[in-house]
């Protein structure tokens, strides 16, 4: 297998790595990877932070590795290698009648990837996460053991890979339960929201499957909260065509999204929406996979990337997220990069990042302002009993990260059995130092 | 009329892409190469994205005893037969300095190999009057370089085969589309160095496909490589020989 030497990054671009990738095409080869050159694998490098990187060491890109295994019309139940994109699954099945029953904000992300974080989406608060319509997985471990875990079977080793960072063996494959959808299509309700509180009671009351809140990081006094609510349900129903994607050729200068432009560019997008609301049908992605037309966003924010917060504070604490969006109103630093979300309970895995409250997710250009911001909402989160994600964090401190995920030893000790020579730690692994001082 | 795709090469990511793009239109597949597992699993793979049928089949373009098993079975099949040739190899220049006889194993692969089974495949489509041909040359082929001039040589002599069986296969009413990939991002140049403006697997599939449709002749893919090639063919061999691109 060949190695080639290159720097990479997750999506926010603020933790690099530079060192060797394996790239198998081959399931034949990827097992002898396993067995020869064990290393952690990435997948579509969506996750912000540094969960898939591995800077001096070596690591295996997973893209290539994504056959479908099995499909089954009737049931909806597919099995594929860990490297296919979820958006490719939407593109694929929903033509024949089923979609991923999860999906998260993006298409890109691979199935191994969805797995790694237990990601969710627009759905949560009626499916839960992605690792709960995961039916079975194979894993290949360090030395060249092939192990089958699931719900039933391997029990523990199952939980500890949903939302398990990739630390109990590279996922081979894995068999998903798809959701039946009546069409390729979403219609999606669309409506101006005035003010935090009344955010919350919208996304309370919502009977819609898929909801999710644009929110104005920028709007501060009566307005500080206000936002768009998309609600949206699967249809059969017509629908516009599907724009053409467009590429952000280059880095744009740190101006870009300076305070002023993205204090008009919010203003005018919340004003989008009539007042008196909008119904409109579109294509799944188009719904689902919002910026998936804009591909390099990223850079968007420049060469010195950015960071996204992402909370979940529990119904009771509320209050705290309130003054969390209020801070951040304040400071003037937010990108126009903002959701909030109703969550369920649902997780799947020790270390899944879901629990019933509220989630908030904003974006913030790299800068240290930024940075100083992020560690007093990080301290609000820790005060309202809530969790930060794993798939963005790139600042907090293993004894914060440790304290919002109570189950952390238990995974961190089938993490030690599936790999006991840390051949699968990441530079987050090691940062957040989840299994020891490895 | 049902469309039947061998491919020849079948596991290359080039391959799989274009498979792929054909099993979407809900045409037959018959997958030909060395690594029946992988095959197999693509069979499924594909059948799963829409393909009427697919099947994998061994071939090895070094032992011609392969080849009249894939011609029996893909006579059984109604309708317009098609072939796709992804095989190939490119050894490092200096490796083959170091072992001459990979020279011989480069001219099989690129060249002798597929032209030996589309000279046993030909009069099949010509007897059904239609069926497109497409040839994976290489811009390496359009000029000698000293970077890799035994590849560039045996796909050029692909090339120069291609326009012939074009020659040939059109008066029966059948089709050759000659392709002429740039650097593509597949396992043959990972982590090779010198390697730029590399293209997606995907995106040359994609090209294939369109061309397969419009009935192109040459194609270069992607297009911005006809520019690069019609330069470097331009470049008077007094100055190209002192040049090291």
């Amino acid at each position: 297998m060949m190695w080639k030497t290159a720097d990479y990054a997750g999506w926010g671009r603020v933790h690099t790595a530079r060192g060797e990738i394996a790239r198998p095409e081959r399931a034949a080869q990827l097992a002898a990877l396993m067995e020869d050159a064990p290393a952690p694998a990435m997948g579509m490098r969506r996750s912000y932070n540094d969960s898939l990187l591995n800077d001096g060491g070596r690591i295996i890109d997973m893209t290539r590795m994504d056959k479908i295994l099995a499909f089954d019309p009737e049931t909806g139940v597919v099995e594929v290698e860990a490297g296919i994109q979820i958006g490719e699954l939407v593109r694929l099945f929903a033509p024949r009648g089923w979609i991923p029953a999860v999906v998260p904000g993006t298409g890109f992300p691979t199935v191994g990837g969805a797995i790694a974080h237990d990601i969710h989406g627009k759905n949560h608060h009626v499916l839960g996460s992605f690792g709960q319509h995961v039916l079975s997985i194979t894993l290949l471990q360090p030395g060249g053991g092939r192990v089958v875990a699931s719900p039933a079977r391997n029990k523990a080793l199952f939980r500890a890979t949903m939302g398990g960072i990739g630390q109990t063996g590279v996922i081979l494959s894995a068999k998903l339960q798809m959701i039946a959808t009546p069409g390729t299509s979403m219609r999606v309700k669309e409506t101006r929201v005035e003010s935090f509180d009344e955010f919350l009671a919208l996304l309370d009351a919502s009977t819609f499957r898929y909801n999710v809140g644009w929110i104005d990081g920028t709007a501060t006094g009566a307005a500080m909260g206000r936002g768009i609510l998309e609600e949206a349900e699967l249809t059969d129903g017509p629908r516009r065509r599907a724009l053409p994607a467009v590429t952000v050729p280059f880095d744009l200068p740190s101006f870009a999204l300076s305070a002023p432009t993205v204090k008009l560019f919010n203003a005018a997008y919340w004003r989008k929406v009539p007042a008196r609301g909008n119904v409109s049908v579109m294509p799944i992605a188009a719904h689902v996979f919002p910026l998936d037309k804009l591909y390099d966003w990223n850079r968007l924010y420049g060469k010195r990337g950015f960071h996204q917060f992402q909370c979940v504070v529990p119904v009771e604490n509320a209050e705290v997220l309130k003054q969390i969006v209020a801070k951040i109103s304040r400071s003037g630093l937010a990108s126009p990069l903002a959701v909030i979300k109703r969550m369920g309970e649902g997780r799947a895995g020790m270390l899944s990042f879901p629990m019933e409250g509220y989630t908030l997710a904003i974006d913030f250009p790299a800068r240290e302002t930024a940075e100083v911001l992020i560690a007093e909402l990080e301290a609000m989160t820790v005060e309202a009993g809530g969790r930060l994600y794993l798939g963005k964090d790139a600042l907090a401190s293993g004894a914060t990260i440790k304290a919002m995920y109570p189950e952390w030893e238990a995974w961190a000790a089938q993490a030690e059995k599936a790999d006991p020579k840390g051949l699968l730690i990441t530079d987050m692994v090691r940062r957040l130092q989840l299994r020891g001082t490895k | 009329m049902t469309r039947t795709w061998i491919i020849l090469g079948a596991t290359s990511a080039m391959a799989r892409a274009f498979a792929r793009g054909c099993a979407e239109q809900g045409d037959t597949l018959l997958l030909a190469g060395r690594d029946m597992d992988e095959l197999k699993a693509l069979a499924t793979d594909l059948s799963a994205r829409g393909a009427a049928a697919a099947d994998a089949i061994r071939f090895d373009v070094r032992d011609a005893g392969t080849f009249a098993p894939i011609i029996r079975k893909v006579e059984l099949e109604p309708g317009e037969i098609n072939v796709a040739v992804f095989v190939g190899s490119m050894p490092l220049q200096a490796q083959i300095d170091a072992d001459p006889t990979l020279i011989d194993t480069v001219a099989i692969d690129n060249f002798s190999g597929p032209a030996h089974f589309l000279a046993t495949l030909v009069p099949v489509m010509e007897a059904r009057a239609c069926g497109t041909v497409v040839g994976v040359t290489s811009v390496a082929g359009d000029r000698g370089r000293i970077g890799n001039y035994t590849y560039g040589a045996a796909k050029s002599a692909f090339a120069t085969y291609l326009s012939g069986l074009r020659n040939r296969l059109t008066r029966a009413g059948g089709h050759v589309v000659t392709v002429k990939p740039g650097f593509v991002d597949t396992a043959m140049t990972w982590g090779v160095e010198g390697m730029f403006l590399v293209a997606s697997p995907d995106k040359v599939a994609r090209d294939i496909l369109k061309a397969v449709a419009r009935k192109r002749n040459v194609i270069y893919t992607p297009g911005f490589w006809w520019l690069i090639m019609t330069i470097i063919k331009l470049i008077p061999e007094q100055i190209f020989k002192k040049l090291s691109i």
